[in-house]
């Protein structure tokens, strides 16, 4: 053997190392989050108890609900750039699906989260159906207004949805091992699958055809017009796929809660996952995964900093702000967007890349130079 | 018949409200094209300082009210003007970032008035004559709803005016339809953004003392209710289009009104079908330039 041919052969193995290696480390990863119910692993700080005892796995199984989500929003916003103010009708449709299938039609657990699920995406076929009529920022505007309406039919037929005080899981219809603090670990297996489920099918989106016209569609619109194939289609399907999967995400968030709050489909959880993503790096699937568990482990713990004493003992002018989780959040999320635009994931994405000689891409200014290119002048008359 | 009237004088006086705060969001999206979420939040802060002038300088007398209404205006005026500086500026030409750092600015924005001002609704009072109601051919109209249209009427005068007869107006008109002309022509664009930023958030900031006046309390979540009435208002009558949004306000808040009083309180619901159905028939809106 020369010495060419061993160089060759050495480039073609870091090549596949390169390719196999972050589904190595997905796999482990996996495996280890499966273990964790059975080890005893501390972290004072982040998580309010050892591993195995179910505050922090119930914390866990929050942190990959959100996770599951925020994927989810990533595949619509990243791979299909489209930004939708919507996002939370689906993952609220999952969970309230689930809740009135149990409740009034009396259906057991599965047939129910089926119905979740169908009921979800025909919502979104709908809605979706109509908010592409325009693009861009008008899409925006339109999601979020589709969003409200849902969010008022929830808070207002109450004999249906419980109103504003919730509609709350109906526990005969759902298996024991589901059911109660004591089966924690259970639920948490449970929604860890849902998460490696929508990866999986966010993954397979991806790399799929589909993946592939809903990018070329991202860039350039007409382009794909002008290969006679259809970009509406293209958004669509994307588009109810994404809520699909919100909806597995709000059936999980249903179950894992064993109840419900009008809060799940109102504008304000859109925002939290549009924070989640951005916070991740919009485009970048372990982004959003990281967005949706950073995001939520911060919550939980700058509420508890916000009870504490030493917050309470400050002057008002820093009392307040910091008694607020969500104004720090909003802080941090207007210093990502102003300062480190690809967020966590893309930052360090570019980082890597630069060190390799590698072009660096921006998702979100790709997206704008996208948005820029379709975008129609308005008019101001008077 | 009576109630007929009274629906259709409440929708237009609701109508007049959602103006106040669309108007700025169209004049924003036409010129920028900015979505401005932060809208909201320049409302919400305005009807807390015009609460804070008219709390203390007794709540009854009509010089405190006009006075918290013209504080509201300023502090709108100053908020947005801020906001174009520190947050929208830095992030020119970029119109994905800039509608996320307005939303973040208003999820953050809500937060801190409500860690100020508590999350409970304060009740305020007024002159009483707006709490009393005059009498049309039956009807009783509260009076809240004629403040509502005087003050849309003369915002709605003065945006025509500024933009039809001023310099600047001109420029903003000018820029709106073509921009890198204005640019080219050695006039600076930038300071009309800031300009539109000012007069958008100063009729938010009267939107907002007179909707805290209508709703008889003001809330962290005043804005955000309204904003969202504003979006629809302003695809429906076309993004940008000043005339646009005046026409979308009056025609969503008059069906709103009917709909909730004939329709069994749907009028929410029959709003966002009346949205769907402007998109299906015509994308632009109602008086929204062809593309």
């Amino acid at each position: 053997m020369n010495l060419r041919q061993a160089q060759g052969r050495g480039a073609a193995e870091e090549r596949s190392i390169r390719r196999f290696l972050p589904a190595l480390v997905g796999v482990v990863l996996v495996a280890f989050m499966a273990m964790l119910p059975l080890l005893n692993l501390s972290l004072p700080g982040i998580l309010p108890t050892p591993t195995y005892l179910p505050g922090t796995l119930a914390l866990l199984s929050l942190c990959m609900v959100f996770a599951a989500l925020a994927l989810s929003y990533n595949l619509l916003l990243g791979s299909g750039g489209m930004l939708s103010f919507g996002h939370a009708l689906y993952f609220g449709a999952g969970a309230y699906g689930l809740g009135i299938a149990l409740e009034h039609f009396g259906v057991p657990l599965w047939p129910g989260v089926f119905i979740a699920l169908i009921g979800g995406m025909v919502i979104a076929l709908v809605t979706g159906a109509v908010s592409m009529r325009v693009s861009g920022i008008p899409f925006a505007m339109v999601t979020l207004a589709f969003a409200q309406a849902g969010s008022v039919l929830v808070r207002r037929n109450s004999q249906v949805t419980g109103g504003e005080e919730g509609l709350s899981l109906n526990t005969a219809q759902v298996p024991d091992f589901l059911i109660g603090v004591v089966n924690t670990r259970n639920l948490y297996w449970f929604t860890l699958v849902v998460l490696v489920l929508v990866y999986l099918v966010v993954l397979w989106v991806d790399t799929s055809r589909l993946g592939h016209l809903a990018r070329a569609t991202r860039e350039n619109e007409q382009r794909v017009r002008v290969l006679g194939l259809s970009p509406y289609r293209v958004r669509l399907i994307v588009f109810v796929i994404a809520a699909g999967l919100a909806s597995l995400a709000g059936v999980a968030y249903m179950l894992l809660q064993s109840g419900t709050v009008p809060r799940s489909v109102s504008a304000d959880l859109t925002i939290t996952v549009l924070v989640m993503v951005v916070l991740g790096g919009v485009g970048f699937r372990w982004g959003a995964i990281v967005g949706g568990v950073l995001y939520t482990l911060l919550d939980q713990r700058l509420t508890v900093l916000a009870g504490s004493e030493a917050i309470a003992g400050l002057p008002d002018m820093l009392r307040i702000p910091l008694s607020e989780p969500l104004f720090l959040l909003g802080v941090l999320f207007i210093i990502v967007v102003m300062f480190l635009p690809g967020g966590i994931a893309g930052t360090i994405d570019a980082a890597v890349r630069r060190r390799r000689g590698e072009k660096v891409r921006g998702s979100l200014r790709q997206l704008d130079d996208a948005d820029d290119s379709v975008e129609t002048p308005a008019e101001v008359r008077a | 018949m009576s109630t007929l009237i009274l629906t259709l004088i409440t929708g237009v006086g609701l109508g007049a409200l959602y103006f106040l705060v669309a108007s700025g969001l169209s004049l924003i999206y036409g010129l920028m094209h900015v979505l401005n979420f932060a809208h909201g939040a320049f409302l919400t802060l305005s009807a807390f300082m015009g609460w804070m002038v008219a709390q203390a300088l007794g709540t009854d007398s009509w010089g405190s009210f006009l006075l918290s209404v013209l504080v509201g205006a300023g502090v709108g005026a100053v908020f947005a003007t801020l906001t174009e500086l520190v947050l929208i500026r830095p992030l020119y030409e970029r119109h994905i970032e800039q509608v996320l750092v307005t939303v973040g600015l208003s999820f953050a924005a809500v937060a801190l008035f409500e860690g100020i001002w508590g999350t409970d609704p304060i009740h305020i009072g007024g002159p009483p004559w707006l709490k009393q109601t005059t009498d049309v051919l039956g009807a009783r109209i509260p009076n809240t709803y004629w403040v509502l249209m005087i003050a849309a009427v003369l915002v709605l005068a003065a945006l025509v005016l500024f933009l039809q007869k001023t310099r600047y107006g001109m420029i903003i008109r000018a820029g709106v339809e073509n921009r890198s002309m204005v640019t080219a022509l050695g006039i600076d664009v930038r300071r009309s953004f800031t300009l539109v930023f000012a007069i958008g958030g100063a009729a938010a900031g009267i939107g907002g003392v007179l909707a805290m006046h209508y709703s008889t309390f003001v809330s962290a979540h005043l804005g955000q209710t309204l904003l969202i009435f504003a979006f629809i208002v302003t695809v429906v009558g076309g993004l940008g289009s000043l005339t646009g949004a005046a026409v979308a306000s009056v025609l969503v808040a008059v069906l709103q009104q009917f709909a909730n009083f004939y329709l069994g309180g749907t009028g929410d619901f029959i709003v966002v079908i009346l949205l769907a159905l402007v998109l299906l028939v015509r994308p632009t809106g109602l008086l929204g330039r062809k593309a």
